[in-house]
């Protein structure tokens, strides 16, 4: 299984390719400068943050947005602008492996299950069908009475609940792509399975999951930011855009900003990422890719 | 004296339905020499393509061979396993399919299709790079480096078969198995992937067996001719035997039926009337005694596949006059 992942990194040039192209969309431009700002602000959180995101200031506490602190402050006077910031490390702490660690699972069970025997098919889809049967709050509330609140726990839930959705995409694909010429073609020529599902299939299938992944971000950010608001998500005083929600929302009658540092970032995310994704299949189908 | 390269003997294949065995090739036997033309030609249904998965056991789950032989180069295909065939196919027998536009990935790069398919070669990715543009002018597509980093969808259909035929031939087979390679493509195309290749089948000395329902695509090709008929073999022969002196009923009306063939213009193009039969449920005797016009008593009885002369066979009463008689 090793080789066939590792054909899923695509060549530079292609990558480049890519990105250029989304930056011709202009939804795609906005959504690239969104994701964009989002990660760079999460990676270099420590240097951006012009205070430490849990460092209580009584005297100060909330305050409406100045100079000194952009965003004001909560209730305990942290900075609610240091706060967005390192909310967007959290968010995207869970959101990326969570997504990626579902995605590939998801694949590879997928594609097994597509080309593979039919009562292997079955036992998989039955297994996908009882995860999707479980509604994730509820999931998710279970498993954080078993083995208690933290940033673990949302990714593993997110993962889980997750991987039936790329798995049956996938194997939809591959069931698709498994009869089709090319594939009788490859047979036909000798290729054995594994080149069949990692050389021939992959590449069919992994656009499509790709875009469905750049879609998926921003319900993975809402989900994390709404487990965190119930208190059972990463815990207190980590900042989240969800427990930024949640505060915001107990004092919204003293102070309404807590609540647009909380929200809006979710708001600009999911708008961001979608138009991404959007972009991103409109420009990873090469039989779209006419005009290059 | 030319060796014998695949020999069909006596496959009987039959796919397991619902309603009962279909009988899908029955009795079939004929040999494809070294470095020969041998053209399959038959209507759709005839067994055609059951033939070429046979060969290459790139079969249904429901199909059964019944009884018979196929070999290559002396050994029996269908007790070798799955894996020796794996080892075969896109080694010393290679296949172009019939629809150029759907036999290559659409999201992979040509190239690298041609260097993936060289798998089986102990060479640097460099050097496949080299062979698949090599391969490529020697089809005749222009500037084949550039050419090598473009999709499939950016090549025309006649293109695309010429490619498939390249990387058909990449592995230098000896056997080629082109399953109608011109039927998906206008006339004047067929014909540039004939001459493409006759000049090909020179250059590589490979055997091809070219399975059309175009007669003057077979004329034009092939140095022997099999006509296949509901499964079995009904006549086989060289070009010249099968097309001047059909000694098979079905023969005779397939030629009058070709388009080609046609002088004067028509009101009405021939056909053959009838049916082919139910081949879950296959009618006595010979199975084209419903068509054919010289039907006689003793066609109830299913005629042998009988050697009229060197190398030209048919399985007609007719032929038998002492028994027509």
């Amino acid at each position: 299984m090793t080789d066939i992942i590792a054909d899923t990194s695509k060549s530079r040039s292609e990558l480049a390719i890519i990105i250029a192209g989304v930056a011709r969309d202009p939804l795609g431009l906005i959504g690239l400068i969104i994701v964009g700002s989002i990660v760079f602000s999460a990676v270099f959180a420590s240097w951006i943050v012009p205070y430490d995101p849990i460092a209580m200031n009584i005297p100060d506490r909330m305050q409406g947005p100045s100079g000194t602190h952009l965003l004001g402050t909560d209730q305990l006077g942290r900075d609610t602008f240091s706060r967005v910031i390192s909310g967007g490390q959290v968010a995207l702490k869970v959101a990326l492996p969570a997504i990626f660690g579902a995605m590939t699972i998801g694949l590879t069970l997928g594609m097994i299950a597509g080309y593979g025997p039919k009562w292997l098919d079955n036992f998989l889809m039955l297994l996908f069908d009882t995860i999707r049967s479980f509604p994730t709050v509820m999931f998710a509330l279970a498993v954080v009475a078993l083995v208690g609140p933290s940033l673990q726990t949302v990714v593993f839930v997110v993962m889980a609940t997750s991987i039936p959705t790329y798995g049956r995409v996938a194997r939809t694909q591959t069931l698709t792509l498994r009869n089709s010429e090319f594939i009788l073609a490859e047979r036909a020529m000798g290729a054995s399975m594994a080149r069949i599902l990692g050389v021939h299939m992959l590449p069919n299938i992994i656009g499509v999951l790709a875009v469905l992944a750049a879609m998926d971000i921003p319900t993975v950010i809402a989900l994390e930011a709404g487990l965190s608001f119930l208190g059972l998500g990463v815990k207190p005083p980590t900042p989240s855009w969800g427990v930024l929600l949640k505060d915001g929302y107990a004092l919204i009658r003293q102070t309404p900003w807590l609540v647009v540092g909380g929200g809006l970032p979710i708001i600009l995310a999911t708008l961001g990422f979608t138009f991404l994704g959007e972009s991103l299949r409109d420009v990873v189908d090469p039989k779209l890719r006419k005009n290059r | 004296m030319t060796e014998t390269l695949l020999e069909i003997d006596n496959l009987s294949v039959d796919y397991e339905t619902a309603r009962g065995d279909l009988k899908a090739l029955r009795d079939i036997s004929f040999d494809v020499n070294r470095g020969e033309i041998v053209g399959i030609v038959g209507e759709s249904g005839c067994g055609k393509s059951t033939l070429i998965s046979a060969i290459l056991r790139l079969i249904a789950p429901n199909t059964r061979f019944r009884n018979g032989a196929i070999r290559f180069k002396g050994d029996d295909l269908l007790t070798r396993t799955e894996d020796q065939m794996r080892a075969l196919r896109g080694g010393d027998i290679s296949i172009v399919f019939q629809d150029p536009m759907q036999t290559h990935n659409p999201v992979i790069t040509i190239g690298k299709q041609m260097v993936d398919i060289q798998h089986r070669a102990m060479t640097s990715k460099k050097e496949k790079l080299a062979t698949a543009a090599k391969m490529l002018g020697a089809v005749g597509i222009p500037d084949p480096e550039a050419r090598l980093k473009q999709y499939p969808h950016e090549f025309s259909g006649g293109m695309r078969q010429r490619i498939a035929i390249a990387m058909a031939l990449m592995s230098e087979p000896d056997l080629l198995i082109a399953d109608e390679p011109t039927t998906a493509l206008d006339a004047t195309l067929e014909v540039q992937i004939i001459e493409r290749l006759k000049d090909l089948q020179r250059d590589f000395g490979c055997a091809i067996l070219f399975i059309s329902h175009h007669l003057g695509v077979i004329a034009e090709l092939c140095d022997r001719v099999v006509v296949m008929y509901a499964g079995a073999v009904v006549e086989s022969g060289t070009v010249r035997e099968i097309f001047h002196n059909p000694k098979h009923p079905y023969t005779r009306r397939l030629i009058e039926c070709d388009p080609g063939h046609i002088k004067a213009r028509a009101r009405i193009l021939p056909t053959i009337p009838g049916e082919v039969p139910d081949l879950a449920n296959l009618p006595d005797g010979c199975i084209f005694r419903d068509r054919c016009d010289q039907a006689v008593a003793c066609c109830a009885q299913v005629p042998p596949l009988t050697r009229l002369s060197e190398g030209h066979n048919a399985a007609c009463w007719l032929n038998h006059a002492e028994e027509v008689a």
